[in-house]
């Protein structure tokens, strides 16, 4: 039974990744593509964790929260370069 | 190490003190301390005489590169004796006369005598090494010391041009001898000389003889100035007269004669042989006399008649292998072509050295060499008149001086040769008396223009920048001591035979010894009313009259036009060489990188599909691949499309964006291959490219900022499809040509029995192979402190 929800959410998560990256390829702006991206780091989250399940390891459970980190930072890199066109503002002081 | 060996270095040796004399001793003539060496050797050479007149070597052996069979083997024969006596006794003879021919304040001094000791010691290192390949060694350092004093006054441009073309051209024949030496070598198995000589039935046999033949007689060939490559002679004479005098008449020219000489022998029973020394020196000789009677420098006519002269003796020397055809007869008729080959090049190295030496105290004296503004000088100069006088009349031909004596030889062997009915010589045989008579009228007509249009006729002291005056004293003895061998060897030609002429004869032709003791050298003043002597009357008679109507004719020389002169086709080469180069190195450097690629990927490609096709090792089997589920369908299809769509979005932003979806998709796939070390790393690692990626995005300059789709260009598609169908192409036979298992299990049973953890890719990395690691780390460390420097670094910045 497990097993047979495990393949069915898999199969979602993979329609769900074409979709997203019909919209990181296709995405008439920067920022629909960057969301996608976003999307596609969740999505990974959510793979790794039922191809784990059905590898039967608890190998791979850092690699979810290093998904998750990264996914976050990307965006916010992303997200503050297409604000003001640079990542790391060097001498705020001044 | 023997005396032997001493006497051919101790030119060497004391060129290395040479710039101490000229500096310590500034007020004394740097060539009085260079004169006593050459006549100290001439005179050790003259004691080997007795030994070599009963046909005995001497033969020192010095240890140089025993394990190669390279060692200093000085041997003293017949022939290297003759030619150590002309080097010393004439170089003697040259430091004197440089002496007083080269003033003591106005030339660098030091650097001649330098160049003149390693000359003369290169030479007798040539002429009397037993091993090829020292005698090779010493064969390129006359080359180049030949450069260097042609080169002697190199703020001249011609001198720099002369040097240059005569490097060149002696220095590839060079090295076409050492290609000759070393196939002699895969013959025999030896360098020695003598050895060599104790096998001539296998090298004769061996399918090699005829390339190092043909690679030896080019050495030979371009170093006797033959044609066609006597070229860089007349272009020698740029350098300083005394170097004219010993190197390009006495000396180093007859390098390459006294190699056909050595090689004799070997060669001597070939037609190749026969027909390219004995043909090639009839040409030499035709054409080079032909040619000094345009010339209108002293040197020049000088030059011309010395390679004509070295044809001559070049084509005795062809003729007088026949002898070996002769085997066993009494009257051999061959041996006399020897005999006057050896005898005129003693004879040429008389007159021909005392006939610079007088130029260039025309020179000296009056400042030019041009004869349309020299004449009339018999009054001025009545010593170097007689010098010149019997000089030119020696290589004209003339009794009683010696040149009579071997060109009546020269019509001998000439003559005889039509005789024979072998080598097609019974068709052809009749062109080499025509073709050196011929020559020998010309060659007449040159020595009288040498000699009348310089001494006698109308005295020009308007063309003239100083008043002439006869030499000073010191500057006479050497040509009046060459003149008078000339005279005496004229006279009693019979000193040298037993002493030099026999003994050189037994080394040339050493097969023919065992019938007798030695050779009977015999020459005669008067042979009777023989043919030879009705040519040199016709010689005498037909040069007078062409001589006397040598303005009439002289307007034949333009009919030959100046583009099909072997200078031209040599100066074409050399420009023609260069440019095609140039164009060469243009066509595939062209500077753009992706031309580079191309290139590097084309190559790739062509060698990887010919090793596959040629080994047949394309191999596709199925029979251990491993099941494929779902999951690895769909990540291989997202990363097939991801970097398909790469190529063909129009943002640099996009392609970036779907670099990093590539990359996240196959951290994906070392999830589903169970590798979650490499997962973790790959995250970061795309994480951070891509936002490096997105750093070099935005400083793109905003001129070239254009949004546009790459071009396709159907060489850049050929080329990635085959790369990618190569290298897939191999991957796939690699899988299926697996031949042995995996070491892999040794590091599943030990992991943690050994190293102490259970994670066995970071075991692996720190522990079995912890050496990668380290390096790796040294990696990212100069990357970064290369990032750093970069970014700091500016050092032009205070420029702008």
């Amino acid at each position: 039974m497990l097993e047979i929800v495990i393949r069915i959410a898999l199969f979602c998560c993979s329609l769900a990744m074409l979709g997203l990256i019909y919209r990181v390829i296709k995405g008439p702006t920067v920022p629909d593509r960057v969301i996608a991206l976003d999307a596609i780091g969740v999505n990974l989250v959510a793979i790794t964790a039922l191809i784990s399940i059905v590898l039967k390891s608890h190998a791979f459970l850092e690699v979810i929260l290093l998904i998750g980190i990264l996914a976050f930072i990307g965006t916010v890199a992303f997200a503050k370069y297409l604000e003001k066109g640079v990542i790391i503002e060097r001498e705020r002081n001044r | 190490m023997s005396y032997l060996h001493l006497a051919i270095l101790a030119p060497l040796l004391l060129s290395i003190f040479m710039p101490f004399f000229y500096k310590r001793f500034h007020l004394i003539h740097t060539g009085w301390f260079v004169l006593p060496l050459p006549i100290l050797l001439f005179l050790y050479f003259l004691s080997f005489i007795p030994i070599t007149s009963t046909q005995k070597t001497v033969t020192e052996s010095f240890n140089w590169i025993p394990s190669l069979g390279i060692n200093f083997v000085a041997k003293v024969d017949g022939l290297g004796l003759l030619f150590a006596l002309l080097i010393t006794g004439i170089g003697a003879l040259v430091v004197l006369y440089s002496i007083y021919y080269l003033a003591k304040n106005k030339e660098k001094l030091n650097t001649f005598y330098v160049y003149l000791l390693l000359f003369m010691g290169a030479m007798l290192g040539v002429v009397l090494s037993d091993n090829l390949i020292v005698m090779y060694a010493f064969w390129e350092l006359t080359s180049f010391s030949s450069f260097l004093l042609i080169g002697f006054w190199y703020e001249r441009e011609k001198s720099c041009y002369g040097a240059q073309k005569s490097m060149l051209i002696t220095v590839f024949g060079g090295l076409a001898m050492l290609g000759g030496i070393i196939l002699l070598y895969i013959m025999t198995g030896t360098f020695s000389m003598t050895e060599i000589m104790s096998q001539p039935n296998e090298i004769f046999h061996h399918d090699l003889f005829i390339p190092a033949l043909l690679c030896i007689l080019l050495g030979a060939f371009t170093k006797s100035a033959q044609f066609p490559f006597y070229i860089w002679l007349p272009d020698a004479m740029e350098a300083p007269t005394p170097v004219s005098a010993y190197l390009h008449s006495a000396t180093m020219v007859k390098a390459g004669i006294y190699l056909v000489a050595r090689f004799t022998p070997i060669f001597g029973e070939s037609s190749v042989w026969f027909w390219l020394v004995a043909g090639v020196g009839l040409i030499t000789l035709c054409w080079g006399s032909i040619f000094a009677v345009k010339q209108t420098d002293l040197k020049a006519i000088l030059a011309f008649s010395t390679v004509s002269q070295l044809g001559l003796i070049m084509s005795l020397l062809g003729v007088g292998a026949f002898a070996l055809h002769y085997e066993g007869l009494d009257d051999n008729i061959f041996t006399a072509a020897t005999t006057a080959a050896v005898f005129h090049l003693i004879n040429h190295a008389t007159f021909k050295g005392s006939l610079f030496m007088a130029a260039g105290i025309v020179d000296h004296e009056t400042g030019t060499r041009d004869i349309r503004k020299l004449g009339g000088l018999i009054h001025f100069m009545p010593i170097t008149f007689t010098i010149s006088m019997i000089g030119a009349f020696s290589m004209a031909g003339l009794p009683p001086f010696n040149g009579f004596l071997s060109k009546e030889m020269f019509f001998t062997a000439m003559v005889r040769v039509t005789e024979m009915n072998m080598f097609h010589l019974e068709t052809w045989g009749i062109s080499f008396p025509v073709l050196a008579w011929l020559a020998s009228i010309f060659t007449f007509v040159y020595s009288m223009i040498l000699v009348f249009k310089t001494f006698t006729g109308k005295f020009q002291p308007e063309k003239l920048d100083k008043k002439p005056h006869e030499a000073p004293i010191g500057m006479l003895i050497s040509p009046i001591i060459l003149v008078s061998l000339v005279i005496i060897f004229g006279i009693f030609p019979n000193l040298l035979s037993d002493s030099l002429i026999s003994p050189a004869m037994a080394a040339i032709l050493p097969s023919l010894l065992h019938a007798r003791e030695a050779f009977e050298v015999h020459i005669s003043f008067w042979h009777g009313p023989t043919i030879e002597l009705f040519m040199t009357i016709g010689v005498i008679i037909m040069g007078l009259i062409l001589y006397k109507t040598y303005p009439k004719w002289q307007k034949i020389f333009k009919v030959i036009p100046e583009k099909l002169s072997l200078n031209h086709v040599y100066d074409q080469t050399i420009k023609g060489s260069q440019t095609a180069a140039n164009k060469l190195t243009n066509m595939y450097m062209n500077g753009s990188i992706r031309t580079y690629l191309v290139y590097i990927f084309a190559f790739l490609i062509t060698l990887l599909t010919i090793t596959l096709m040629w080994k047949k090792a394309f191999k596709l089997d199925s029979g251990n691949v491993s099941f494929i589920g779902v999951y690895e369908w769909v990540l291989a299809i997202l990363v097939v499309v991801g970097s398909i769509s790469i190529l063909f979005v129009k943002s640099r932003m996009t392609s970036i964006i779907l670099l990093g979806a590539v990359g996240y998709t196959v951290s994906l796939f070392y999830i589903v291959f169970r590798a979650p070390d490499l997962a973790l790393t790959q995250l970061v690692i795309e994480t951070i490219s891509v936002a490096l990626f997105l750093v070099c995005f935005y400083h793109l300059p905003k001129l070239r900022k254009f949004e546009t789709r790459m071009r396709f260009k159907l060489t850049n598609a050929l080329i990635s499809l085959g790369v990618g169908s190569v290298v897939t192409a191999i991957a796939l036979s690699a899988h299926s040509h697996k031949l042995f298992s995996s070491i892999s299990q040794y590091y599943v049973e030990n992991t943690y029995e050994k190293a102490a953890g259970k994670n066995m890719v970071n075991v692996i990395l720190v522990d079995f192979r912890g050496f990668d690691t380290l390096f790796e780390i040294t990696v990212l460390a100069i990357a970064s402190l290369g990032i750093y420097g970069m970014i700091k670094l500016r050092l032009n910045r205070g420029k702008e």
